[in-house]
């Protein structure tokens, strides 16, 4: 493991020491979760999302399975089926209600989780592998979520699988047969469903084998902290069992509070009423709007209202742009360690960043999820371009100049020192600053304190 | 489930002082009665998950079936569905009825008398589960044509149970006799099963 | 470096591309979207007085409401509309004994096959048959109803925003248009159609269907247009969701244990990070 100081599993019974030579999963579980696993001491309420993101990867796979034990993939008797589940199958109805909301549930976890990211910039060395692992893992859930969505082939279903795939419609050349091989035919039909229930049931395996890298991934420099200040000495950290078992487990209860009133009191808040209207391909509804945790793409995709033309020739239709800006809104983020090179990691010591994240970034995403669920009418379409135009700009154009003009603030010596305040501070003979209190203050683009250094 | 992040041995926190007599430091039992929670959530959480498997509504609602029996001959046998299983209708022939009666019953692996197992005043229509009792596969002998066994009753051909004009177990690993299903006769010619 | 340069360019190409070519034509244009006409016409969903007893997180079913709507269904809506999900047997989670369900199914006619000849035939339904379907296909239904198709009302106050409220304005949203407006607006409502104040578009395939005094309930309820409404709104938000009350209450008990589980995981934190915990100057 990263640390030096970290704990050594030590098998006591002769049991214990048997399974260690033979198959040491109890010392992989030691190292991962457990106490042999040195973990920044300061870690706030934000850092609970991950575990709380990898329960919910369990939560929905455990329902899903059983509920796949009763649910039919034919487009003729699949709504049916469902509606079976809900009345006559033994707490079919929670078990499904805990499905539907799970996904939402995961996905305002997991938003919490990349946002957690992007305001303490986890993403950057030593920690940029465990950042590209991530944005995989969203991706993948959102072709899961989409898919699982269409199960149930309700009005919304049947409508978001031929918009989808659609999309895929919009590409030149290869558009129209690559849609129609998606989809199986010229519309959704029995092909599709089959093959959505296929890979919705895939899929979260998939997940949870990238999850398993991002684990691995995380455990080579370790966690980050909320003072983005790596690591320097034993007292930096804590051991992730009991202190970080214990937190996250009271954070787990805190989630399942929050989920039991979802899934009990207000099932369908998160749903649309459309969805429970059997698929009629004859029939589109008023609004078709995707499940909430995609309205910020889905309105990025509507921004572009304008084919890219020049002198009356239409070199790129708007529908392609659409396509392209949304696919292009979560690709941005594979370059963001690259693109944010400020040597200072946590938010909190960037002031001109900070300001851009919580006035810019935030109403802007806020804005978009609005837009994505209004009409594609005035004055939706004007504010959906102006927020889609600052999500561009702020990854690409105002993230890369921040980090080349910002002064940072001064930086705590060590995580110790920023918890316990430099008085009683067991590490600060050095290098900490001349005064109790004082910190070195960085240059911009020197490496203020080893920030960056990679772990040892 | 709910448990992972409760649990905690104990900490270097307590105080040494307040070991108790057996050793453990007082204040783990919150410890202790956090894991216990946790553990309880777990355990309630696994009990939907398995009892979903369960028959559900749809299948355990009681259904019936209608037979009529007026166009049933004696020494033919109908086929019908009770509750997703084979059920045989059967209209015994006066030697059959002798030949079920003639048995010494306490010879029986399952002592039935043919008359336990019909209706008063219709003993010659015999209503009973086509379901071998050995392992549920579907006995011969209710089609015309087909194998009646050395019994002249009903013939399971996958294990080679052997039945009687009674639809009782007479030779073969069946346990017991073919299980005749709840019934009443609504008129003279009809029976409602279930 | 080039990937930040790279990253400053693609960006300002992608926000140039929307802003010339989207947002400034479309602002040149702006244009904000007219309601059409018949939106000075809607109202606001109405309720009855004192609600539904099911509503809220302490809900209860009030089964001779229930089975007072289940007549109201039988007697009215179920000539043209189906309730395809919904089994005979189910009536029995409504206050009717097995003998009553089995009595009431047998008063439904249900698509069977004559055993004799093979045939189809109507044959008194069983209580684990479902509720039939009024037409024998959606073409008849359409043919029937002026090429409206009745939906199916099993799941009619979960297919509706708001749908319990919606289900119970829309039986009492058959009104005179008010004059002033429609001189305002040279609003008609088009052959073959009624209209509704609550309905989206206004205008509806369905005729009024209750009126005051529309059934005799055998319970002495006095059968006015809004207590009949409430009462098949309320069948229909059973039938919608039978598991809903059975929901709130396993949702109490949960909510309860969670609750308690997590002040316990709370204080084990405490007690872990005892001595932990900054102690900031």
């Amino acid at each position: 493991m990263s640390f030096a100081w970290a704990k050594q599993y030590e098998p006591k019974s002769a049991f214990t020491k048997w399974i260690d030579e033979k198959l040491p999963v109890p010392r992989l579980v030691y190292n991962a979760v457990g106490a042999g696993y040195p973990v920044p001491r300061n870690l706030n309420y934000m850092w609970n999302f991950g575990v709380l993101a990898g329960f919910c990867l369990m939560l929905q796979i455990i329902t899903g399975v059983v509920l796949a034990m009763q649910y039919e993939s034919d487009t003729g008797v699949a709504f049916a089926s469902v509606e079976h589940i809900m009345r006559n199958v033994n707490w079919g109805w929670m078990l499904r209600y805990a499905h539907a909301n799970g996904a939402s549930f995961f996905f305002i976890v997991i938003y919490l989780h990349i946002f957690r990211g992007l305001y303490y910039s986890s993403y950057k060395a030593p920690r940029e592998m465990i950042w590209l692992l991530g944005v995989v893992i969203f991706l993948l859930m959102m072709a899961t979520a989409f898919m699982g969505y269409v199960l149930p082939w309700g009005q919304m279903s049947f409508w978001g699988a031929k918009v989808i795939t659609g999309l895929f419609g919009a590409i030149p050349l290869i558009g129209e047969p690559l849609q129609v091989w998606l989809v199986g035919g010229y519309a959704p039909n029995d092909a599709t469903l089959s093959r959505f229930f296929s890979l919705h049931f895939l899929l979260p395996f998939v997940i949870a084998g990238v999850v398993i890298l991002h684990i691995w991934a995380l455990h080579i420099p370790g966690s980050s902290n909320p003072t983005g200040v790596e690591v320097k000495q034993e007292s930096d950290t804590v051991p992730f069992h009991p202190y970080y078992t214990a937190k996250d487990g009271f954070g787990l209860g805190v989630f399942l509070i929050l989920f039991t009133l979802f899934v009990f009191f207000l099932p369908n808040v998160l749903g649309h009423p459309d969805n429970y209207i059997e698929a009629n391909p004859l029939s589109t509804p008023a609004h078709i709007v995707p499940e909430w945790y995609f309205l910020p793409f889905y309105a990025i995709l509507r921004a572009f209202t304008g084919d890219l033309a020049l002198f009356g020739v239409t070199l790129v239709p708007a529908k392609l742009l659409g396509v392209i800006a949304m696919f292009g809104s979560i690709l941005v983020w594979f370059f963001l360690p690259w693109l944010d090179k400020s040597p200072v990691r946590s938010g909190s010591y960037r002031p001109l960043f900070k300001k851009f994240f919580w006035f810019g970034l935030v109403p802007c995403m806020i804005l978009l999820t609005i837009c994505g669920g209004s009409p594609a009418e005035e004055p939706w379409v004007i504010l959906s371009q102006i927020a889609t135009a600052y999500y561009f700009l702020h990854f690409l154009v105002i993230l890369p100049i921040v980090s080349q003009i910002e002064v940072p603030k001064p930086l705590p010596f060590s995580i110790t020192e920023a918890v316990l305040g430099s008085d009683d501070k067991p590490g600060s003979m050095e290098g900490g600053g001349d005064k109790p209190g004082k910190v070195v203050k960085p240059l911009p683009g020197s490496d203020p304190d080893g920030s960056l250094a990679p772990a040892e | 489930m709910a448990n992972s992040g409760a649990d905690m041995g104990g900490t270097a926190t307590a105080d040494p002082n307040m070991l108790d007599e057996e050793g453990v430091r007082r204040r783990d039992w919150i410890h202790i009665a956090a894991l216990s929670a946790g553990g309880v959530a777990a355990v309630g959480a696994v009990y939907p998950l398995v009892s979903q498997m369960a028959p559900s509504a749809d299948v355990l609602a009681a259904s019936t079936t209608d037979v009529d029996l007026s166009t049933l001959e004696p020494g033919m046998a109908i086929k019908e569905t009770f509750r997703s299983q084979p059920l045989f209708v059967r209209r015994l022939t006066p030697e059959e009825i002798a030949e079920a009666d003639a048995v010494d019953v306490s010879t029986l692996r399952d002592p039935e008398t043919l008359a336990d197992r019909t209706k008063e005043g219709k003993k010659e229509f015999l209503v009973t589960l086509g379901v071998c009792t050995h392992l549920g596969c579907v006995p011969l002998g209710a089609a015309s044509g087909e194998e009646k066994g050395e019994f002249g009753g009903y013939f399971c051909p996958c294990h080679g149970s052997h039945y009687d004009t009674a639809g009782r177990t007479r030779k073969g690993p069946a346990p017991t006799n073919l299980v005749v299903p709840e019934y009443q006769f609504t008129t003279d010619t009809t029976i409602r099963v279930g | 470096m080039t990937i930040r340069l790279a990253g400053i360019i693609v960006g300002l190409v992608i926000t140039g591309i929307l802003v010339l070519w989207s947002l400034l034509p479309g602002a040149l244009n702006y244009s904000a979207p007219e309601k059409p006409d018949y939106y000075a016409f809607k109202e606001e969903l109405i309720e009855p007085a004192g609600g539904f007893s099911f509503e809220g997180p302490l809900g209860k079913w009030d089964t001779a409401q229930l089975q007072r709507g289940y007549s109201v269904y039988k007697q009215v809506c179920s000539s043209c509309h189906s309730l395809q999900y919904v089994a005979f047997r189910n009536l029995q989670e409504i206050g009717f004994s097995e003998a009553e369900v089995r009595a009431e199914a047998a008063s439904w006619q249900v698509p069977g096959i004559d055993p004799q000849t093979g045939e189809s035939i109507m044959r008194p339904a069983e209580p684990t048959d479902h509720f039939p379907m009024p037409y024998p296909n959606k073409t008849a239904a359409r043919l029937a109803n002026n090429n409206a198709y009745p939906p199916d009302l099993s799941l009619i106050t979960k297919a509706r925003p708001d749908g319990v409220h919606y289900v119970y304005s829309l039986n009492l949203g058959y009104k005179e248009p008010d004059p002033e407006l429609v001189e305002k607006t040279g609003f008609e409502t088009p052959t073959g159609l009624y209209f509704n104040v609550y309905f989206p578009s206004i205008n509806l395939a369905m005729p009024q269907q209750i009126y005051d005094g529309l059934v005799t309930y055998p319970d002495g309820t006095e059968p006015t247009a809004e207590q009949i409404s409430a009462d098949v709104t309320a069948f229909l938000a059973w039938t919608a969701e039978p598991k809903m009350i059975q929901r709130k209450q396993t949702g109490w008990v949960v909510l309860g244990f969670l609750l308690f589980m997590t002040a316990l995981a709370f204080l084990s934190y405490k007690q872990v990070w005892a001595g932990m915990k900054p102690k900031k100057k």
